[in-house]
């Protein structure tokens, strides 16, 4: 089969950037996406041409690192599945395919379809985990956790941090992402004793990267390539009310949890809205 | 250069916690001022970043991706194993070692092994107290499974994500630890170079991927957790950025590279489909649990499978193996594939392919069941291929997996080198000639939160170096060989990618050099690398240029150095003249095909000295010594 594909080129963060069309033949239906661009690129290179600079590592659709636009949808047609685990055999011949980097501004193009997510890592650094000593673990069956929760904790685990959620909201929202850490962790008994920290942390985290507000579209659940749920969103946001709202001994306690800066940050910005 | 592994005396049972008291403590008030340097932030570099940090050491913590979360270590699906014995079907410390040292075939070094089984168990304590969500029973207590190489249950699992469960464990402590300014995070940033003054290793060189710009770290340690090198081959089951720069780049500066001839083929990945292929994607050995594996009796059989009936099916590891059957370990399982293949038997495209059927275990177990226990595998096996296993079997091939061998390092991780660690993949310490499943997350974990945590204290308690600055001399030279580097690799203006040439060195990795290997077949890579090495440096051509992000220049640099590891590889096939797990010989077999170790010759470690690019690298022995395992012939039948 053959595409033609409108590449977003930039060539670092201060280029103005513009599409650029290629024509790829002879492509085969089991090729990946990233294969057939690897394709491209080693033709480009024959030609002394600048290749395509895109994200990928694992390939495999687990570590996250790959992920663009290709036609508006976040990592392509295919539901449940990243841009790297997308086969040529979803798309016809003389398709023409758009593709892009993820949009948000908390997210900097970098080069190409490669941008700087390094803002997910701060909002996990905010307080996604248990402060747990290494080696000061109680004996792993003292802690019981039902079935149904250890499900539920898994599959909100299972976010792969790829961006999509973000690149596809409308508001660039990180809140999948955010909501599905905390999630994680609320469900399971490691995570009660600064659950209502955390949920406050990572949200200010959010907002002081410049992520925007949730207003429930779910368009992220929608491209989510780890099937993450709506639902840790609702969860961030009861934890959230919960943890501002729970009374002045448990506001005392939370926020002595947190570092000085994320308590100050998250009374600065503006409160989250509630949308009609 | 005579090697001294550091064993601590003792009965093998008291030598951890021995050493553990031997070994020097740093002052608290002191910690603060030491720096140590960890490139990688898999489960390795990652979880000892995380704990060296939590400890109070100032640690720079460097990967090539864009977020520590990416490590490769992230891919790994089936489990993690540990001696808790939850299922009280008879596992122990003891008989986790045995089977580690069996598995390894008889390879590896005791201690070390010993080692690993002991803190298995406080490495689950550890991660369920981070949170990791592992697989659980309905009386809420942890869920295990069996794997391949073991007749008891000790893989513990997170649907078939372990490895990614894991990961995130340690990249959360590792984030928690950036937060509190006890670790630096350095991020699209690559090790090309490590400095090392007065015999010590000291620093690294990197390149920033964005800028293009060269700098350098200094510190008191140098800890290396960057993973394997089965990428030589090209294709394999790591990710397309695993490479071995890191591990060479210390190689090449004096540290010994043990055993590189010991690499694992993994016998249940999805067949190659074409020329294009950037990887090969592994289907978890879990599978094996339910799914049996089988090609149909008669060569050139081109039925469907579901036309073949029960009598023209051969089950032939179930037939060669009856007692671990599609259990049988790693080396084993893709050897037979190999040879079903090459008698024509093979099935799909190119008749390099058998059959991994759960028609059995659905009629067994029913859908829901077996959805709960490989749904997501199932589900990738269909997006690659196109096929639903819920209705026509898998169709698999062995690939390159993982790499046994590495760095040479001691019982307390360090190298020759004073000063450089070396932990997980990279180093080539527990798994002998073969790993059995699930115990890469194991050693990564092991070494990460346990070991190096409190060796690396040892050495720099131990003291005897003086602090430097990234104006000493060395440093200044490091950098230099590495821009120059760089202005060779863009300076050829040929006409093929690097990608290309790494395809090229893979095919004769592969044929010569793969599942089995003859002097014949060594002695011709050994005469075709360093002309694919030459043509390389002739023919490569790199776009762009140095000070920009630059993909083609990051990957030359890797395959660059790909192009001399495989060199280094074949003389350590060739002069192992027998054959031992991952290591097969053809020349070397008992009667019935199964590897014939040559124990009275080969019971040792081969360490190799870089002598120079295309010259015979030097072999130093630590001969392995064996007191609580009897050798024996593995038998798996």
């Amino acid at each position: 089969m053959r595409i033609t594909l409108d590449i977003w080129r930039q060539k670092n963060p201060r280029d103005p950037g513009r599409f650029e069309r290629f024509e790829v033949p002879n492509i085969n239906e089991h090729m990946s996406f990233l294969e057939m661009l690897d394709v491209l690129n080693q033709q480009l290179v024959s030609e002394g041409k600048e290749p395509v600079a895109f994200d990928s590592d694992c390939r495999e659709g687990i570590c996250g690192m790959c992920g663009f636009l290709i036609n508006g949808e976040a990592h392509g047609p295919l539901r449940n599945a990243t841009v790297c685990q997308t086969h040529m055999r979803h798309f016809k011949d003389g398709d023409v395919l758009r593709l892009e980097p993820w949009r948000a501004a908390a997210f900097p193009v970098l080069r190409d379809l490669i941008v700087d997510r390094s803002a997910l890592d701060r909002i996990i650094a905010s307080g996604g985990y248990t402060s747990t000593r290494t080696g000061s673990a109680a004996e792993a069956n003292q802690i019981l956790v039902s079935k149904p929760y250890a499900d539920k904790a898994m599959e909100a685990a299972a976010c792969i941090g790829c961006g999509a959620c973000v690149a596809s909201c409308p508001n660039a929202a990180a809140a999948l992402f955010t909501g599905a850490k905390i999630a994680h962790l609320a469900h399971l008994p490691q995570g009660q004793p600064e659950r209502m920290a955390r949920a406050l942390s990572m949200t200010s985290q959010a907002h002081a990267e410049g992520f925007g507000h949730c207003t429930t579209i779910g368009e992220c659940e929608a491209v989510c390539p780890a099937g993450i749920k709506l639902e840790v969103i609702s969860m961030m946001n009861k934890d959230v009310i919960k943890a501002t709202l729970g009374g002045r001994a448990s506001e005392m306690q939370t926020l002595a949890a947190l570092p000085p800066s994320a308590a100050m940050r998250f009374f600065e910005s503006e409160p989250p809205k509630k949308e009609q | 250069m005579p090697l001294d592994a550091h064993i601590p005396s003792g009965p093998i049972e008291q030598k951890w916690q021995k050493n553990k008291f031997d070994l020097k403590l740093v002052n608290p008030a002191n910690k603060r001022k030491y720096r140590i340097i960890v490139v990688g932030t898999g489960l390795a570099g990652g979880a000892a970043a995380a704990t060296l940090g939590e400890l109070g050491y100032e640690v720079l913590n460097f990967c090539f991706q864009d977020t520590p979360r990416r490590a490769h270590s992230i891919a790994a699906q089936g489990g993690i194993n540990a001696a808790k014995n939850y299922q009280g079907d008879g596992d122990s410390v003891q008989r986790l070692f045995y089977d580690t040292i069996k598995g390894g075939d008889f390879r590896a070094r005791e201690a070390n092994v010993y080692r690993l089984a002991e803190v298995s168990a406080n490495i689950i304590d550890q991660c369920v107290a981070q949170g990791v969500p592992f697989a659980r029973e309905y009386g809420g207590a942890l869920s295990n499974r069996s794997f391949g190489g073991a007749l008891v249950s000790r893989t513990f699992y997170a649907r078939g994500q372990t490895g990614q469960q894991l990961l995130l464990g340690a990249y959360q402590a590792l984030q928690r630890q950036v937060a509190a300014g006890t670790v630096k995070q350095f991020v699209r940033t690559e090790m090309l170079e490590l400095i090392v003054v007065e015999g010590r290793a000291r620093g690294i060189v990197v390149r920033d991927l964005v800028t293009g710009k060269i700098s350098s770290y200094v510190g008191d340690a140098v800890v290396l957790g960057t993973g394997g090198y089965g990428n030589v081959f090209y294709l394999s089951t790591n990710a397309k950025g695993s490479n071995a720069t890191a591990i060479w780049r210390a190689h090449r500066k004096g540290a010994f590279f043990a055993n590189p001839c010991y690499t694992q083929i993994h016998p249940t990945c999805i067949p190659k489909s074409g020329e294009y292929q950037s990887k090969l994607t592994l289907m978890s050995e879990s599978l094996r649990n339910d799914g049996r594996v089988w090609v149909p009796k008669s060569a050139g059989d081109k039925r469907s499978p579901d036309q073949i009936p029960e009598s023209d099916r051969d089950y032939y590891l179930e037939r060669i193996y009856p007692t671990y059957g599609n259990l049988a370990p790693r080396d084993i399982s893709s050897r037979q594939a190999k040879n079903v293949c090459d008698e024509g038997r093979g099935v799909g495209p190119g008749g390099l392919g058998v059959y991994l059927d759960f028609r059995d275990a659905f009629k067994r177990l029913g859908r829901k069941v077996m959805d709960e226990r490989y749904g997501n595998l199932f589900e990738m096996y269909e997006r690659i291929t196109g096929e639903d296993p819920h209705d026509v079997p898998m169709r698999i091939y062995p690939a390159v997996h993982y790499t046994m061998g590495g760095l040479w390092v001691d019982y307390n991780l360090m190298s020759n080198l004073p000063g450089l660690f070396v932990g997980g993949e990279a180093n080539f310490s527990d798994h002998g000639a073969n790993r059995l499943g699930a115990s890469a997350l194991m050693q990564g974990l092991a070494d990460g939160y346990f070991v190096l945590p409190a060796t690396v204290g040892d050495y720099l308690a131990r003291g005897g170096f003086a602090k430097i600055d990234t104006s000493h001399p060395a440093v200044r030279d490091a950098e230099r060989e590495v821009n120059e580097r760089t202005k060779q690799l863009m300076s050829i203006g040929g006409k093929k990618s690097a990608d290309q040439l790494h395809r090229e060195l893979g095919n004769v990795m592969w044929t010569d050099c793969g599942m089995a290997r003859t002097k014949e077949s060594l002695t011709h890579a050994l005469s075709v690398i360093p002309e694919l090495r030459e043509k390389f440096y002739r023919e490569l051509r790199v776009t762009g240029s140095g000070a920009e992000l630059n993909q083609q220049l990051e990957q030359a640099g890797r395959v660059a150095d790909f192009f001399e590891l495989a060199e280094l590889l074949c003389y350590d096939a060739l002069q192992r003249n027998e054959s031992c797990g991952g290591h097969f010989r053809v020349e070397y077999q008992t009667p019935d095909g199964e590897a014939q170790r040559n124990d009275a010759e080969y019971a040792y470690v081969a360490a190799w000295e870089f002598k120079g690019v295309g010259a015979t690298p030097v072999l130093n022995k630590e001969p392995l010594v064996f007191e609580n395992i009897h050798l024996a012939q593995r038998s798996y039948k």
